[in-house]
């Protein structure tokens, strides 16, 4: 079988450059982590889709009005929203190679994300103390598991902050660090903005409900 | 971009990676901003200002709409440029995603709601 088998001309077989040209390590790494908080931001949309549909049945039990206190979530908006403006400092820092400088304030941010994560704790035990726990009617299953997850990943992303603290004082702002700390700054930022969906939704709404 | 002046990494090379950064000023005014957009609403609800509870519900609505592109701006620098356009991309499609779950959701429950529960315990409800 040596008829025309081969559609080149010249009968030699047609090769195609499978990579074309390297890149440098790391280069592709933003875009797949933003990827990755849109899958995320859908998680969150259907946790928020589920209260929305589940927010109202309260079973008898105790409604929004009756367990949430404003003021403290109020505080607990500002600790978030504080958290965000020094992460985005200590961004600044970074991108003028102050070490020092950036890791205090990541220490700052730890603090104030650490300070959200205990009044999101006291306000939950609180909640359960008062027998409004997860399984007292569809509500507070929807709240619990929308806020939860929403805690969860607050709580991921400081032992994340604590862990690139280590790195940047091993080894310094490093490519390889200043690219890891950027994902955690679009992480950090993300989760202040499903926030914003929370207090709106499930605090500011469910108070006025 | 303002990135260009900046002084080279501890190794040696520091490459464009094709995001913004942002600057003091703008960080300063994204926080100014979703500060002022997130009391607000919480002044609207805790003083009960406005009559409506359905106006003040549509109004804080609008206030957190505004206060998410505030932080995608400043904090999250998203632009059309960045990453040759592909983060907008998949910011816009999750937005699709996001709204056909969210509304598509709340609208079949709530048909399914009115459709299928007694009367009696409809009347509960209210």
């Amino acid at each position: 079988m040596t008829v025309a088998v081969n559609p080149s001309q010249t009968g030699e077989p047609v090769f195609y450059l499978a990579d074309e040209h390297p890149h440098p390590e790391g280069w592709s790494t933003s875009l797949g982590f933003w990827i990755y908080l849109m899958s995320d931001c859908l998680i969150f949309a259907i946790l928020f889709a589920t209260f929305g549909v589940l927010g109202g049945n309260y079973a008898a039990g105790p409604a929004p009005k009756d367990l949430f206190d404003l003021n403290l979530v109020a505080v607990n908006t500002s600790m978030l929203l504080l958290s965000s403006i020094t992460y985005g400092f200590a961004m600044l820092t970074m991108q003028q190679n102050k070490v020092a400088q950036t890791q205090v304030w990541l220490a700052i941010t730890g603090l104030f994300g650490l300070a959200f994560i205990g009044i999101e704790l006291t306000e939950f035990a609180h909640m359960i103390h008062e027998g409004a726990t997860p399984q007292r009617s569809a509500f507070l299953s929807a709240f619990f598991t929308l806020v939860g997850t929403h805690g969860l990943h607050v709580s991921c992303g400081l032992i994340w902050l604590v862990t690139l603290m280590v790195q940047v004082g091993k080894f310094g702002l490093i490519e390889a660090n200043r690219r890891r700390l950027m994902c955690l700054s679009m992480f950090w930022h993300f989760l202040d903005v499903v926030w914003i969906g929370v207090f709106t939704f499930v605090y500011l709404l469910g108070v006025l409900r | 971009m303002s990135t260009d002046t900046h002084t080279a990494g501890a190794n040696g090379h520091h490459h464009d990676d094709g995001h913004a950064h942002g600057s003091f000023s703008t960080y300063m005014l994204g926080f100014v901003l979703s500060v002022v957009l997130t009391a607000i609403p919480f002044w609207l609800v805790m003083s009960g200002a406005l009559p409506s509870k359905q106006v003040t519900a549509l109004v804080i609505m609008a206030f957190a709409v505004v206060q998410i592109v505030v932080h995608m701006i400043y904090f999250l620098h998203m632009n059309t440029t960045s990453e040759n356009g592909w983060s907008m991309m998949a910011l816009i499609f999750t937005i699709v995603m996001v709204v056909i779950a969210l509304s598509g959701s709340l609208w079949v429950m709530s048909h399914l709601n009115s459709n299928m529960m007694p009367m009696h315990e409809m009347t509960g409800m209210k």
